[in-house]
């Protein structure tokens, strides 16, 4: 049987890097197979990826040695649009790769540039919108529609041309708990009935795991580290040396003293199972010392009976109250368009309530313009790009402080002192555009802290990130919060983030606020879930299993988590 | 949100049923035409045609009121600068003087005045039309049909892909410019104008960088299902000639010809009552 994809002894240099991205790589994929690819950032993962689609080198330009064979083309020799025809490529943001007008156009895409008669086509995209769910939405806008839906399309619009490859670049990257967990079981359900070879390169381990997979490459370096079943994966020591994320009820074993060699039914929470797995659980609990409460302080924002709703849009806020209080590391999670954003813009004052109080230490909000609410409230964006307008680094840090006015002495003194909380002061003179995201992203939170803010809004700090950037960017919010005294609020939809470090968590629902409490407290509320379009994470259907309260035991697992982190 | 000033609405009468090259040829043609011809009766005609068809089309004032007084501005202005630079053109033309009133070089003339009425009815008459034309029409389909009257297809995919990202765009500069305000540029209607620009500026560099991220990112993706790959494409929102269509460039045909006629009878462009 000729393989779906071959790596030859494949070695791969960027033009515009010094070294190259990938090592010798050798990999045989055969027909049909279901292949997951992880890895940290940096490893050379999504390179493997455009290697297997043909925007290397077809579009994107380098030094390719070796040779990489997909459905008996020699991808070098070949033309971006004739591998297309065998291999479908689903891009991590839907968002922004959507070229039509309506999803239906979108779907239809590719067949408008192979000349196809409008008829057929109409009847090809009925089909793939039926089969993908999506009929309802064939007049709508793409970026209308809900994750679940963009990603859908992306899908369908590939699933077209009825290729036998699939390949998902971190399919779950832009995706609520809930959606992703969907996501993969479409992907797999597609797999199954097609019978196609799937590849998905995707850094969230646990959540692909979630449907079976046959085989895991680790890449890491540039090299292929490892080339396993999930279950000889979870067996090793492979996750904790490339610095990936173990599924956390494998944590939970672990840090029950169980030795991954005696456990069985490794790849699935609900089957995973040891000898005396409940006893030596139950005895570990018990061991724990409860988690410290930690003193609610004076009240710092409080928002009282606050209506809003965007004209001609729904009504997202009514007699909505809430108080943040100082010292408060609380999570804002909820569904998508469920207002989370919104709130976060009125307190900023970018839009106004319609009726309601916002009080911020006592004094009113709403006599304070955007900028002097700025001086006590900062907001990082999600994307750092749209936040970032200087060329050089610490001009950047230092522009909020130069429009207010302030010296030139404080101005250095608060710029360095900024830049060296933040971890950017060697960089100082450094052009932004030579820093990575996440350096991008702490030289916009020094941006503001040079304003001395009180409070920090954070929409999602972590997105697209690994364990240990997204570990290194938390533990420095914490030591904001901690150190500096800094109230923060993160939007977010990582449950990992909201168990970990938020001290608070606050869930809305599109009738305003359904929960607030402890984060652990929230992920045992099956109705909670739901509502907020989460997903339960596999420490609650273990502790279920064996009979322990979910709350405490996923608090407790959590807890020994934190200290084992990278 | 920012409502969309101005562009395709999408409903459901027989002026949005017809080809979007139907309706540019229709346009284009009956455009022309009234533009060549200076016989009042056949533009007044034109007119009550074209803004009969304003009201079929079912566009609500809100959405034209912006453009309509732009351009009804900039028409007064202009037939005040036609009289200002030749007041007795009118006279020229029709080759008799009915005097008003005045002496000297302002002399306002009946043959001056006719004159300008039908300056006014030209800018009168294509005014419903292109906007017409504009919010009828789907931008893909728009799209198509320009690719139809062989413009290259990949010119008629870039104008749909700007109409298309154009909220997108605005949706950026919103939200960048109220990060960047609240960092302490005041960019509201308190700062000063040069103070406003210097900040919309601002707002630009974020805005082009994360543009051409965006860019880089969608045409690969165009890429990766074979745009440009082929001379021809074809277009889902494609429109082959229906009856309504030959009947629509029937029609302009016939109005064409009318005006065509009206030159013989004439003796020219110009209707003389005189």
């Amino acid at each position: 049987m000729t393989p779906a994809i071959k790596f030859d002894h494949v070695t791969f240099q960027y033009d515009s890097q010094a070294e190259p991205t990938l090592y010798d790589i050798n990999l045989t994929i055969t027909p049909g197979e279901k292949l997951l690819i992880v890895g940290p950032s940096g490893s050379g993962k999504s390179t493997l990826g455009n290697l297997i689609n043909g925007l290397i080198p077809h579009a994107l330009r380098g030094q390719l040695t070796g040779r990489v064979t997909v459905a008996g083309q020699d991808v070098a020799a070949s033309s971006l649009a004739a591998l297309s025809r065998h291999v479908g490529t689903v891009l991590q943001d839907p968002d922004s790769q959507f070229v039509g007008l309506t999803t239906a156009e979108d779907i239809a895409f590719a067949l408008e540039n192979d000349a196809i008669a409008p008829a057929r086509m109409r009847q090809q995209v009925a089909h793939w919108a039926a089969t993908l769910n999506l009929s309802q939405q064939l007049e709508l806008s793409p970026q209308a529609l809900s994750g679940g839906q963009k990603q859908r399309t992306a899908m369908a619009g590939v699933l077209i041309d009825e290729g036998e490859i699939l390949l998902f670049d971190e399919p779950l990257a832009a995706l609520d708990p809930a959606t992703g967990k969907r996501a993969i079981a479409l992907i797999d359900a597609l797999h199954r009935q097609f019978n196609m070879t799937v590849v998905i390169i995707e850094h969230r381990l646990e959540d692909v795991l979630t449907q079976p997979v046959d085989r895991v490459i680790v890449m890491d370096g540039g090299r292929i580290q490892a080339d396993l079943t999930p279950e000889a994966l979870l067996q090793s020591d492979w996750l904790r040396r490339v610095g990936l994320r173990a599924p956390l009820y494998l944590e939970a074993l672990t840090a029950a003293g169980i030795e991954r060699a005696t456990i069985t039914n490794i790849a699935d929470a609900a089957t995973v199972s040891a000898p005396q797995l409940k006893t030596r659980l139950t005895n570990w609990l018990g061991a724990q010392a409860p988690p410290v409460a930690r003193a609610t302080q004076a009240p710092l924002l409080t928002i009282q009976d606050l209506t809003f709703g965007y004209p001609r849009g729904r009504q997202l806020f009514a007699h909505f109250d809430l108080t943040i209080n100082r010292g408060d590391m609380l999570a804002l999670v909820g569904a998508n368009g469920v207002g989370k954003s919104t709130l976060s813009q009125l307190i900023t004052g970018f839009v106004a309530p319609k009726s309601g109080q916002l009080r911020f230490n006592g004094q009113d909000l709403a006599a304070l313009s955007v900028k002097e609410r700025a001086d006590h409230i900062g907001y990082i964006m999600q994307d750092p790009n749209q936040m970032l307008s200087k060329l050089q680094l610490s001009d950047e840090v230092a522009l909020g402080l130069t429009l207010r006015h302030a010296d030139a002495a404080t101005i250095q003194a608060k710029v360095a002192q900024a830049l060296q909380i933040c971890g950017l002061y060697p960089f100082r003179n450094w052009p932004i555009s030579a820093l990575s995201f996440g350096q991008k992203k702490r030289a916009t939170i020094a941006s503001i802290l040079t304003l001395d803010p009180e409070l920090l809004i954070l929409d999602e700090p972590t997105a697209g990130q690994d364990w240990r950037h997204y570990t290194a960017m938390m533990r420095f919010l914490e030591t904001l919060n901690q150190q500096h005294g800094i109230t923060m609020l993160l939007i977010t939809h990582d449950m990992h983030l909201m168990l970990e470090y938020a001290t608070r968590t606050v869930v809305l629902g599109s009738q305003g606020l359904l929960l607030d409490a402890p984060p652990a407290t929230v992920l045992s509320q099956p109705d909670i879930i739901a509502a907020a379009s989460l997903a339960e994470t596999s420490l609650y259907a273990l502790a279920q299993r064996v009979g322990l309260d979910p709350q405490q035991f996923t608090a407790a697992v959590i807890a020994n988590e934190r200290q084992a982190a990278p | 949100m920012t409502e969309q000033l101005f562009g395709y609405d999408d409903q459901d009468t027989w002026l949005h049923h017809l080809g979007g090259a139907t309706k540019l040829l229709a346009f284009l043609g009956l455009s022309l035409i009234a533009m060549a011809s200076y016989d009042t009766r056949f533009i007044a005609a034109i007119v009550v045609l074209s803004l009969f068809l304003f009201k079929q089309a079912h566009i609500a004032w809100r959405q034209v009121r912006l453009v309509v007084k732009v351009i009804v501005t900039f028409s007064l202005l202009n037939l005040v600068t036609v009289y200002l630079f030749a007041p007795e053109y009118g006279v020229q033309l029709y080759g008799s003087r009915h005097l008003l009133f005045g002496q000297g070089y302002f002399t306002l003339t009946q043959e001056q005045l006719f004159y300008e009425a039908n300056l006014a009815l030209k800018y009168i008459v294509t005014v419903p039309l292109a906007l017409i034309f504009l919010i009828t029409t789907n931008p893909s389909e728009f799209a198509a049909s320009l690719n139809k009257l062989h413009l290259s297809y990949r010119v008629s995919y870039a104008v749909a892909l700007a109409l298309r990202y154009i909220p997108d765009i605005q949706t950026a500069y919103h939200q960048i410019s109220l990060a960047q305000q609240a960092r302490g540029w005041e960019l509201s209607a308190k700062a000063k104008l040069s103070a406003r620009f210097k900040g919309a500026l601002q707002i630009l560099l974020p805005l082009i960088f994360s543009s051409l991220a965006r860019i880089d990112t969608i045409s690969q993706a165009m890429e990766l299902r074979r745009f440009g790959r082929n001379p021809r494409r074809s277009w889902y929102r494609d429109h082959p000639f229906a009856k309504a269509d030959w009947l629509t460039l029937g029609g302009v045909a016939v109005i064409i010809g009318i005006g065509l006629w009206l030159f013989h009878q004439n003796g020219g462009r110009f209707y003389n009552p005189f």
